[in-house]
């Protein structure tokens, strides 16, 4: 990919040509390579090295036109230019996109986790890795007859934001990632499956026993199973799980959506209690366990730690420059550029808000079912109703005991899970997407047989 | 007689090939061949690229006003290279010899070859002839002759406003069109040089309407695969009432009681019930990863005798319909299973040549960052001998599945799906909406309790995501009864 300063050339002087005096620019290039494996040997590998940018064009009559391209020569930035400029003449005549007012903010240092960069592993170490890895969970339990889906990535991404009034961004960063999945096959007995992910700045940084432990002690643990009652449950949601949900339902607090009337929530929402006092929720870029974190959004805002639950009260929406105008507030940096400005998290941290009157623990619990991983949520969440019927892994917890359930699925509706939280535990847990403990909610809908 | 002369590897840097920039056509022929010959002198058993242009744009219109008009252009190439049973895939954008070049060394290296020395002889490949679908069926004309944007903009203002007309307790609503143009060129050292351009469109209803606390959330989708005048002909009005109509019944519909229930799924998108919890069974990516139930299962009973299912490429201008895959084979139909006997399982080249079961034209990909795999194309139940009303009168108390959600399979062959628009079948008639339903079941369980089909086959566009990236489908089956299916509820 041509450098950031090539393009900014490009960009100026092919803008001049065509009488462009306003545009911005955001791109980004991928170097990514990944391996899967199979019984031992190497199944498929893959490698790709892509760049790709976004122009905004506005006309003589201040209307905003895009357009996306992969050819960041001059040819092909000259054509996307001519788009966008041609796409201005449809562009939006209310609300229409302005360049961020903190496009040229100074970025607040950080905990090192952006514009850094590991180098890449050769393929052949990660395949070694993999194959030593999917090994070593054959090994782990007899049942495990095999690993069908399985990978180890490693992506460099180099990022830019920069536009006509001079602002110019750039960051690189990387980052490594692992999943194993495994099957198990048993004489008279279903298959099961069951696995674990793990993300980190390099191969190097990536906690692979940690991945392999827990892969193998879940498949383990799934290995008896018993169909569960359809009924009425007490749920534990496992951090990822309530993650999933938490990002299902991201319209709460979406301020894009609120505007667009596509949210639960309107703008009057703001200060109401939308939780159990027990919850708290960040949106926080600069996480010091959000790996590859990004110090800007598409529009060049500075990423930052946004409150939005504050002991149940929702505290703030995430913001694009347009939404935070619009409602006489600051961006958020959680925009990405398109022709219609999009706005969505960047990484959760769920945490305890008002202390509990009551502590829960799984090792005493009877009759709970905690939910490990939620499924399908592509389909089976209504995210403009607020409801949703999803399948999930997980155990029925009997005299502190897990039993895996067969095939269930769990219903219910996301504020009646906010207000029925009756305990946000203490101990934090990483996942892909954000930081959360296990979260207990009162009372929900199983149906198992 | 002169033989002619191999080209050496130390002449590659003098070469200066000329090819058209804008246009996958027979000037590729001399470049592709030489990077061809390179990778098998380099020792690898079969190296394909496939060359991808993309002009692609959506727009939306959100109440009265249109909200975004979105033009992406791109292009980019990928390189296979085969040995023994593995493969790698390396994709760039770089569509320069050079680049092309770095991008087979690189897929090269990763399978442990090397570019040959200085004074190796490099192999020709005789391409085929060029097969260009594009020019053969008059192709080359399709993105000139579709929608211009100021169109779009009209049309989805109009369709918009009769939206509004129909529907009441509206909170909002949006119409979205897009425009997937692709010309896309597939070279290997198996000889197959192919050329085609596929126009894909797609335009719908996306309507939210709430009173108080209820609320009701519909869409609907058409598609197109050949129509550049898809988007001028579309029957936004009929669109518009079924639409407006659906979010009226089930604004104030009751949550389904969870339990376990005879259902009848309606023809067209109910098709989705086979796609996620058959059709990816028998996709041969299935097999390779030991993930389906069938894999030693052809020419056994499978499924209810009174089920028959094909999966082909070659209807008029349905969703998944292609001319070509993207290995470069013409597309096919495909017997999948034949009053409840396994017939054929779904193949790409590496399918092919790990599992043994033969191509079926079903190599599909998103686009050149992803190596093709066996997915599937228009796949749908054939239809039955039943009447519709057989089969609500053969049920007592039940579902109508009317218009169907997404869905997924695991990799224990658990399937889902949601139901968007249901209603309580009691007594053999349809009695009040139900909303909130998720079906679960496992496949080699329900297609034994698929006993009755209508003859009243519908076909539906859909997008289907998997290994090889996001591809358009086509479902579709005629009204089903499943003797019994779990459904999740409140």
């Amino acid at each position: 990919m041509s450098n950031i300063t090539e393009i900014a050339s490009y960009a100026q002087s092919t803008a001049q040509k065509l009488g462009i005096k306003k545009f911005d620019i955001y791109g980004s290039t991928v170097d990514e390579t990944s391996v899967q494996v199979d019984q031992g040997e190497p199944q498929q590998m893959k490698a790709s090295n892509r760049s790709g940018v976004t122009v905004r064009v506005w006309n003589g009559d201040h209307l905003v036109g895009v357009t996306s391209t992969t050819d960041v020569d001059p040819i092909g930035l000259e054509l996307a230019l001519k788009t966008a400029q041609e796409a201005s003449a449809f562009g939006v005549k209310d609300n229409v996109p302005d360049f961020s007012p903190e496009a040229t903010a100074t970025i607040a240092p950080t905990h090192g986790g952006a514009s850094d960069r590991i180098p890449q592993a050769d393929v052949s170490k990660l395949l070694e890795t993999l194959v030593d890895a999917e090994k070593q969970l054959l090994a782990a339990h007899p049942a495990i007859a095999g690993v069908p889906y399985n990978g180890l990535a490693q992506r460099a991404i180099d990022r830019f934001y920069l536009n006509s009034d001079g602002a110019m961004r750039h960051e690189a960063h990387s980052y490594a990632s692992l999943y194993l999945y495994t099957k198990t096959e048993e004489e008279g007995r279903k298959p099961r499956s069951a696995g674990a992910f793990r993300v980190g700045t390099g191969l190097e940084k990536l906690d692979i026993d940690g991945c392999l432990k827990e892969a193998a002690e879940k498949t383990i643990s799934h290995l008896n199973y018993e169909k569960v009652k359809t009924g009425k449950y007490r749920v534990v949601f496992s951090p990822e799980a309530f993650l999933s949900l938490l990002g299902a339902f991201s319209n709460l607090y979406n301020a894009q959506s609120i505007l667009d009337k596509q949210s639960l929530s309107t703008p009057d929402s703001l200060n109401c209690a939308i939780a159990s006092p027990l919850l708290s929720v960040c949106d926080d870029a600069l996480h010091p366990d959000n790996v590859g974190a990004e110090t800007f959004d598409g529009e060049g805002t500075p990423t930052r730690r946004v409150p939005l639950i504050t002991n149940g009260i929702l505290t703030s929406f995430l913001h694009s420059a347009g939404t935070a105008k619009r409602m006489n507030t600051e961006p958020t940096g959680n925009a990405s550029m398109g022709a219609k400005v999009t706005v969505s998290p960047n990484f959760f941290h769920v945490f305890p808000g008002e202390a509990a009157t009551e502590d829960y623990s799984l090792d005493t619990a009877d009759n709970v079912i905690l939910i490990d991983d939620l499924s399908a949520l592509h389909a089976g969440v209504q995210a403009l109703q607020g409801s949703f019927s999803l399948p999930f892994d997980g155990w029925l917890i009997k005299d502190g005991k897990r039993i895996s359930i067969e095939s269930a699925t769990v219903a219910g509706d996301i504020r009646e899970v906010l207000n029925s939280i009756i305990y946000v535990e203490k101990e934090l847990e990483f996942t892909g997407s954000g930081v959360a403990p296990r979260v207990w909610v009162n009372e929900l809908s199983v149906t198992g047989e | 007689m002169q033989a002619p002369t191999l080209l050496i590897s130390k002449e590659l840097p003098s070469l200066n090939y000329t090819y058209a920039p804008d246009r996958f056509d027979e000037t590729w022929e001399a470049p592709l061949s030489t990077l061809l010959g390179l990778g098998r002198a380099a020792g690898a058993d079969l190296i394909e690229f496939f060359l991808e242009r993309v002009n692609y744009i959506s727009c939306m219109a959100e109440d009265d006003a249109i909200t975004s008009i979105s033009p992406r252009l791109s292009t980019g190439a990928g390189v296979r290279v085969f040995r023994g049973k593995a493969d790698c895939y390396v994709s760039t954008n770089d569509l320069s010899f050079n680049g092309l070049k770095a991008a087979l060394e690189k897929g090269l290296s990763i399978m442990g070859l090397q570019l040959p020395s200085a004074n190796a002889f490099i192999p020709e490949i005789h391409l085929e002839l060029l097969r260009d679908y594009a020019t053969k069926k008059s192709k080359e004309a399709w993105l000139g002759n579709c929608s211009s944007m100021r169109e779009m903009g009209d049309v989805l203002l109009s369709a918009n406003g009769q939206l509004a007309q129909q529907a009441t307790h509206v909170q909002s609503r949006r119409a979205v069109y897009f425009r997937d143009w692709q010309e896309v060129l597939v070279a290997s050292s198996d000889g197959t040089f192919a050329r085609d351009i596929r126009l894909t469109q797609s335009v719908g209803y996306s309507l939210l309407c709430a009173d108080g606390e209820n609320r009701s959330s519909i869409n609907k989708r058409v598609g197109s695969t050949s129509d550049p005048n898809f988007l001028r002909t579309w029957k936004y009005s009929t669109d518009a009432r079924e639409v407006a109509e659906s979010a009226a019944k089930m604004l104030y519909a009751e949550y389904v009681e969870s339990g376990s229930y005879p259902i009848v799924m309606a023809n067209e998108f109910g098709g989705v019930i086979f796609h996620e919890a058959c059709g990816h069974l028998l996709e041969t990516t299935q097999i390779e990863r030991k993930t389906t139930p069938f894999a030693e299962k052809k020419g056994e009973k499978i499924a209810h005798e009174n089920l028959t299912a094909w999966d082909e490429g070659i209807t008029s201008d349905a969703f998944g319909t292609i001319d070509m895959d993207d290995e470069g084979m013409p597309a096919q139909r495909t017997l999948l299973i034949e009053n409840g006997i396994l017939k054929n399982f779904i193949s790409d080249r590496a399918g092919s040549m790990r599992t043994g079961h033969p191509r079926t034209g079903s190599g599909r990909r998103q686009g050149f960052t992803f190596a093709a795999a066996s997915r599937m194309r228009n796949t749908y139940i054939a239809p039955g001998t039943f009447s519709i009303d057989e089969l609500f009168n053969s049920i007592e108390k039940g579902i109508y599945c009317k218009k169907m959600g997404g869905g997924s399979v695991g990799p224990t062959g658990q399937f889902n799906f949601a139901v968007d628009e249901a209603y309580l079948i009691e007594n053999g008639k349809i009695t009040k909406p139900l909303k909130g339903a998720t079906l679960i079941g496992e496949a080699t369980e329900i297609m034994d309790k698929i006993s009755m089909c209508s003859n009243d086959l519908g076909l539906a566009a859909g997008f289907c995501g998997s290994v090889s990236g996001s591809v358009y489908v086509t479902v579709g089956q005629p009204h089903i009864k499943v003797d019994s299916i779990t459904v999740g509820g409140r």
